[in-house]
Order: C-alpha cells, then structure tokens, then sequence
C-alpha cells in the first residue's frame, strides 16, 4: 500500500489535490519519447495501453478496494467492439473509443452486482468467471469474432479525418499516450472528489462508510462502472493500433498481467499501474532480446525477489545504489 | 413531537436465541439517556437494529415518529441517526480532516460529486474544522488517524458522528480503553454535546453513566429489565442484584 500524502499544512483538503513537480516531470519524460525514442513507438504504444488498463484497474483494487483477476473481460470487450466497427465500416477512432468505452461500462455494470458482497477470494473468481465465459463466448461466436483465427480486415480511419496510422506507430504513439493523459487526468478528478473520498472510505472501513450515510454499494457500482469504461478505452486502444483482436485480449494472462503492472508499481496512487506498465514492457522486452527462449524465467524471477524484497526496499535500495554510482563518478571525474 | 427514537415490541432472534425480546423503549428530545446492562444482555444487537445493521424478527423503530423498520443504515443516518462503535471504526488511510470531510460532504448530498475536488469546498472545510475545534482535533487535522493517540481516536469516532449533523445519537461505550490521562477530555467533550442532540449512551463505565444520564434503561437478557431517573434505577433492588451489585466496586 503506498503510504497516504503527507499532512496538509492548515488547509484541510490540500494534500490531496496539490499537483507535484514529480508528476510534472513524469508527463514531459512520457512525452519526450514521442520525439527521442522514435525507433521504441511500437513498444511504447504497447505500454500505454497497459498503462491505461492499469490506471483502470488501480480504480478498482487500489481506491476501492475490489480485487480482480477478470479485469480481461471489459478490456477485451472494448476490444472487440472497436475492431467491429472497424471492420464493418465505423472506422473513426475516436467513435471506436467511445463504442468501447460504453459497452464495457455496461458489462461493468451489469456484473458490479457480482462483487458488491463476498470476500476478495469470492470477487477473485467472480471475475475470472466473468472474463472466461466472455472468453468462451468470443471462441464460439467465430462469425462474429473470427473466433480463434482473429478478427481479420479491421480498418481505422484517420485521426479526426487528418492523422494516418502510419507503419511506425508515430500516430498510434500520440493518440494512445494523449488518450491515457486525459483519462489519467479525469482519474485523478474523481479520486480528489468527494466521490473518490467516499470510495476510499468504503475501502477502508465499509461499516463506518455505512454509519455516515454513504450509500456502500452504488458507490461500488458507480467506480466498478467507470473502470470498466477505462479498461474497454485501453481495449480499444489495442484494436485500433494493432488493426487486429485476437482472443488473447479476453485471455488469463491479460487480468494477470495488469494486475502484476499495478502490483509492480504500486496501488492507490494512479501513477502505480502507469509505472509498473513501464516496468514491466521493458523487462519482457530486454529479457525477450537477450535470451528468446527463457524470459519467462527472468521475468518470474524478478517478481518474486520484488514481491519477497518488498517493493519500497527494493525502490529505496535502487536508490541508494543510484546514489552510490553518481557519487563515485563525482569523485572520479 | 417529545419522543425521537422509539422501538414497540423490537425483538431479534438468531435460530433459538433471543438476543433482543420484544423491547419497546423511548428516547425523550434532548434526552441524556443510559442504556446499561451486563455483558451478553443484548445491548450491541438492540444498537444494530436501531441503526439498521440487522433486520428485527418482529417489531418496528421510529425516528421523529417515522417507521424507519426497513430503511437501510444509510438512509436513516441522513435522516438524523447516527451512532459511533465501542471498537474504533476509522479510516485508517485518512486524515480526521478528510475523515470528517467524508461525513459532512455526505450530509451535504455531495457524496456522489466527481467534477469538483474536495479541496475547494470551502462550506465543507470550514465545517470540518469547526467540528475538529469542538472535540479537540484542530492541532490533528492533518495527521494520519492510525498515529493519533488512543484518546484523540475516540474523540474522533464521536466527531465523525456529530459531523452526519445526528438529532439522535447512539455512543457505544465512548470511553472504552481510554487511559486516565485523556479521559477528563473525552468525558467533558461528550458533557458539552448540544442540548438539542438526544443522546443513548451505552456504557458499563459507571462513573460516566451517573455523571452523564439523566435517565437509565437496564436491559438483561434481551428484554428491557427497568427504566426511570438515575436515582430510581441505582435504589432499585432488582437492578443492584443483577447489575449494579457486581460492577459498583468491580
């Protein structure tokens, strides 16, 4: 858990929303490799979309405290979505999004009613359940889906009728990270609410939530829902770039993976699922370049030392030896 | 209107218990009232079911002379009900400012709000911190509550009530654990409640029941065993049997 933020200074409310020079500088580093990593646009796009996902699952785990192995369903459905429409001739993006957006947010809905009772292990299965049986259903519905061969022929219009998708991913880059820092903004208004208090409150202590008179459970619905719609954006996302869904969008590996981005990076403060993202791209992608065969190894490895470490030790221990190597290179030079 | 909480014929049974026995119970406006009585005698299971929390088996509660049997915990506080907890119920990720925000903004129908931060609320922050100078909290406000001392949390669970703006409050042994040192606090704190708050105090502490009651209610085994003024309750003979007899010098 990342500790809460540091005391306000007379004013009541102002740690909460005090925007930090840190989170600046995270947004210039994110949009400085637009224009310095031009040869990474593919990878980078790739993270985005996790980052997005993570952000959307970061809502639900870290903020209200609704954990999920299922997450899947709702990015995979945003997926599919926007790969039909593209398909069948709705090809604008930014319509895409919105489609996806909308159904995930009522498949959120519908199935928020599934995890308002039960303990985290009952709401782990609930939603694994959920992403399987939308799992099988996009395996069986093969005129629709491609089932699994995949859905073949999606075409993406340009970007508000201006903007190719080029082969480099420049275009796709720029919208996906534009697309993340809008909706990591309206995150970040929700969580500063009131209504983000009143989640938080529910969180911690749901019987003391109940005892002011929050209304627990369409609380629950309300950012169950909004995740979802973050999640099928993040599906979207992936359809358009890749022009291209498989059934890997709905599959395990995929509520796994964004679960472990927010582990990685940390829950309950928005940036963790972004960080973790970042984090976890780059080591499958450096384990995958130096050896092909047995990065699954490395990169299981790296997770259980992060997990046995404790992930401050391991940050204040990178740190340190941060510290170490720029101080020797001082003294040297 | 002289009677803002009532109960007729309130009873709960879980499979062959009667935890709470066909109790009909008043709680005078501005009343300063006791609920005492042995430990197992049904006092936690009567507050949950004034509160909502459980379901009666039989029997009904009015709030200001409305039926609020079956109004969830939620809508009954934002009716003027509130209650704190014998074991501290806070958030432990939270400030007082923002824990006692929680609850005003609630109040205020803000609850559901997404598109303004909290931050700029000034009716909020400015009842935040005229609760917080109430029950002592102001030097806290930005303190996490898990590092606040035991007294200051208790005095936190109360002030987190009293921010839901109650006509009727519920405290369930207030000063329970708290050490010497930070009583004096708590029990003037909960002496200078205003007038208008009609207060049904749980307690086994009974310093602070005679220091704080005007009038007492004994339940034993889940039924209302007696009622009348402190004095009345104490001279009782029946009670001092049961109750005061093991706990008076205990």
């Amino acid at each position: 858990m990342q500790a809460s933020p540091p005391a306000g200074t007379g004013v009541c409310f102002s740690a909460a929303r005090r925007w930090r020079m840190a989170e600046t500088v995270f947004w210039l580093a994110a949009a400085a490799t637009f224009f310095g990593l031009p040869g990474y646009h593919l990878l980078l796009t790739e993270i985005a979309i996790i980052g997005l996902f993570a952000l959307s699952l970061d809502l639900i785990l870290g903020f209200a405290g609704i954990a999920s192995l299922g997450h899947a369903a709702f990015f995979g459905l945003g997926a599919y979505v926007a790969g039909l429409l593209g398909k069948h001739g709705w090809g604008d993006p930014l319509l895409g999004l919105a489609a996806g957006a909308g159904s995930a947010a009522l498949l959120g809905f519908l199935t928020s009613f599934l995890v308002l009772r039960g303990s985290d292990l009952t709401r782990l299965v609930v939603t694994l359940g959920v992403a399987l049986l939308l799992g099988e259903a996009a395996n069986q519905a093969a005129w629709l889906t491609g089932g699994a061969d995949g859905l073949q022929g999606v075409e993406i219009a340009p970007l508000l009728g201006r903007f190719e998708f080029d082969l480099f991913g420049r275009t796709a880059y720029a919208y996906c990270l534009v697309v993340t820092f809008v909706l990591f903004m309206v995150a970040r208004q929700i969580v500063n609410s009131p209504f983000g208090l009143s989640v938080r409150a529910v969180r911690d202590n749901a019987l003391r939530a109940r005892a002011i008179g929050v209304p627990v459970n369409s609380r629950l619905v309300a950012i169950y829902t909004v995740a979802a719609a973050y999640a099928g954006i993040a599906g979207a996302l992936l359809a358009q770039t890749t022009q291209f869904v498989s059934l890997d969008v709905l599959a395990l590996h995929r509520s796994a993976d964004v679960l472990l981005a927010v582990v990685i990076g940390g829950v309950g403060y928005l940036y963790g699922g972004l960080i973790g993202a970042v984090f976890l791209k780059v080591l499958q992608d450096v384990f995958a370049g130096l050896t092909p065969q047995y990065w699954t190894f490395w990169i299981g490895l790296v997770l259980v030392v992060l997990v046995l470490v404790g992930r401050e030790r391991a940050v204040a221990g990178a740190r340190d030896v941060v510290r170490r190597v720029v101080g020797i290179r001082r003294r040297t030079s | 209107m002289t009677v803002s909480l009532e109960t007729r014929g309130l009873t709960k049974r879980f499979g062959g218990i009667v935890a709470t026995d066909n109790v009909s119970f008043r709680l005078e406006v501005g009343a300063r009232h006791a609920l005492i009585g042995p430990n197992g005698a049904g006092k936690t299971t009567f507050i949950n079911l004034l509160t909502g929390v459980l379901p009666p088996t039989a029997g009904q509660v009015f709030l200001e002379g409305t039926d609020v049997t079956r109004m969830t915990p939620e809508r009954r506080v934002l009716r003027g009900l509130a209650r704190t907890f014998q074991i501290n119920q806070l958030f432990a990720s939270m400030t007082p400012a923002e824990t006692i925000g929680a609850a005003v903004s609630e109040r205020l129908r803000r609850g559901s709000t997404w598109w303004r931060s909290l931050g700029g609320q000034r009716e909020i922050e400015a009842e935040v911190e005229t609760i917080a100078a109430r029950f002592g909290l102001a030097d806290a406000l930005g303190t996490n509550v898990t590092r606040l001392a035991y007294g200051k949390q208790r005095l936190l669970e109360i002030a987190v009530a009293f921010a839901c703006r109650p006509r009727v409050l519920l405290l369930d042994e207030p000063a329970a654990g708290v050490p010497e040192a930070e009583r004096r606090e708590l029990l003037d704190t909960v002496a200078a409640l205003p007038r208008d708050v009609s207060v049904l105090l749980i307690e086994h502490d009974m310093d602070l029941v005679f220091s704080f009651a005007e009038r007492i209610s004994v339940l034993v085994n889940g039924a209302l065993f007696a009622e009348g003024s402190v004095e009345e309750v104490s001279n009782d003979p029946r009670v001092r049997a049961v109750y005061l007899g093991e706990d008076e010098h205990g």
